[in-house]
């Protein structure tokens, strides 16, 4: 993907995030975070200091808009930093593969199993510290199974209905 | 010399992401701290912008129901105004002119939320006053149905509210009945429609469908500033540890327009704190 097309999507789903999506409250409580969509959209690179970077500042970013101190930056760069370990287990990449990575070119279940891994290892230390006591874990895992439902859902259908503008 | 460059080079992606890990964790315990500077906090000017043009937007889809709110509001003061008129007679009352005499306590500042939060554990506001309305630190915020929240960060033109469906927020409060028993207000997390009042010594009795008001006990709330109806008790009547549920009568996912109360006697009434305490 075009650098300034990339930018402009993350720009958009940051927008979509912060003003529209943290105000779902389904069921009074659970919101998607589709911004996890980051981590899937930023092109793989063998240097990791960018990509590192950049996930703990746009987490950061929703921290700033949610009040919520660190808990995205936190758990994003968490999610980002596993990136490369599921994808290996997965599509059984390297290095030399990274350039020409492309999720329209794998097959739907394994592209399935590895958004769906991180979206709930993303969601499962968001919540977490967003509860900060573990005194509570039904209603993490809970929470957690439903909003990283809603997230998957957004994902996918959203990824669907742009496959063809985008190559990503 | 040389094995510590290598260990370095192995793990460098590793140790950038413990570098930046501990700081997402500092900026986290430092969030749950009520008397520390926010770093991350959405009053800051360019956040607080953002949310100032999309409350702008939003505005306009509630005026209708934010004007009956605000007549209705009118209503009651206009009468409790007459009320008091007729209570004082003019011609039996000393009429001061000496303003040295004169002493206010409170002032309201009115304002409005521009970003409203109420799902997550610790909730936080956003309104649209700040440094230059002369808001501070450990401020009041009200509206004409009951308590909101405290404010906690202020920059120049906004002002992060600590909201009372926020782990960390404790607010002295009492019931309206005749005893001056009084305990904490605390909310679990749970309903945010649904606070609870906590630590009321085991003597104070409470009925379903008593009032609740603040205390005054604090230099923060003014005494008698409306919180909710009391709904069930938690434990027997006579347990040391009595819960007391309590429904708002703020629909704390429906708010607009508030109030900032300016203590004048803050340092005051703090100063004669510390030195009792001496």
């Amino acid at each position: 993907m075009n650098k300034a097309i990339l930018f402009t999507w993350l720009v958009f789903i940051f927008l979509l995030q912060v003003f529209v999506l943290n105000n779902i409250n389904f069921f009074g409580y659970v919101n998607p975070y589709l911004y996890i969509s980051f981590l899937f959209l930023f092109p793989l690179n063998k240097n990791r200091y960018p990509f590192l970077g950049c996930c703990f500042f746009y987490g950061l970013g929703i921290d700033f808009f949610s009040d919520t101190g660190g808990i995205h930056a936190f758990s994003l760069l968490f999610a980002g930093y596993f990136r490369l370990m599921f994808l290996r287990i997965f599509f059984k990449k390297t290095q030399i593969d990274y350039l020409l990575f492309s999720f329209q070119k794998e097959s739907f279940g394994l592209v399935f199993n590895y958004v769906v891994t991180l979206t709930f290892i993303h969601h499962f230390i968001l919540i977490s510290l967003d509860n900060f006591n573990f005194q509570d874990m039904g209603s993490i895992f809970l929470n957690t199974f439903y909003s990283g439902s809603l997230t998957l859902i957004l994902y996918f259908l959203g990824s669907y209905l742009f496959r063809k503008k985008q190559i990503g | 010399m040389q094995q510590l460059v290598y260990f370095l080079r192995k793990y460098r992606f590793f140790l950038f992401f413990l570098c930046l890990e501990t700081i997402a964790m500092g900026l986290i315990i430092n969030n749950h701290s009520f008397h520390r500077s926010k770093f991350v906090s959405s009053a800051n000017s360019i956040v607080g912008g953002f949310y100032h043009n999309s409350s702008a937007i939003s505005d306009y889809f509630q005026l209708a129901e934010e004007n009956k709110r605000l007549v209705a509001e009118n209503n009651e003061l206009i009468n409790r105004n007459e009320q008091l008129l007729k209570i004082i007679d003019s011609s039996k009352t000393f009429l001061s002119k000496d303003t040295l005499k004169y002493h206010q306590q409170y002032k309201y500042i009115s304002g409005k939320i521009q970003k409203n939060q109420y799902s997550s554990i610790n909730n936080f506001l956003n309104i649209n006053l700040g440094k230059s309305d002369h808001i501070s630190k450990e401020m009041a915020v009200i509206n004409s149905k009951g308590i909101i929240g405290i404010t906690e960060h202020v920059s120049n033109h906004y002002t992060r509210v600590q909201s009372i469906l926020n782990q960390n927020s404790s607010i002295s409060a009492k019931l309206k009945n005749n005893s001056n028993h009084m305990g904490n207000l605390k909310w679990d997390g749970k309903d945010y429609n649904i606070v609870q009042l906590e630590g009321l010594p085991r003597q104070a009795k409470v009925e379903k469908g008593d009032t609740i008001i603040t205390s005054g006990n604090s230099a923060i709330f003014p005494e008698g500033i409306l919180i909710g109806t009391a709904i069930n008790v938690i434990g027997t009547q006579t347990s040391v540890n009595k819960v007391v549920n309590i429904q708002l009568f703020n629909d704390m996912s429906d708010l607009k327009n508030i109030y900032v109360i300016t203590n004048f006697d803050k340092i005051e009434i703090r100063n004669i704190e510390l030195n009792a305490d001496e």
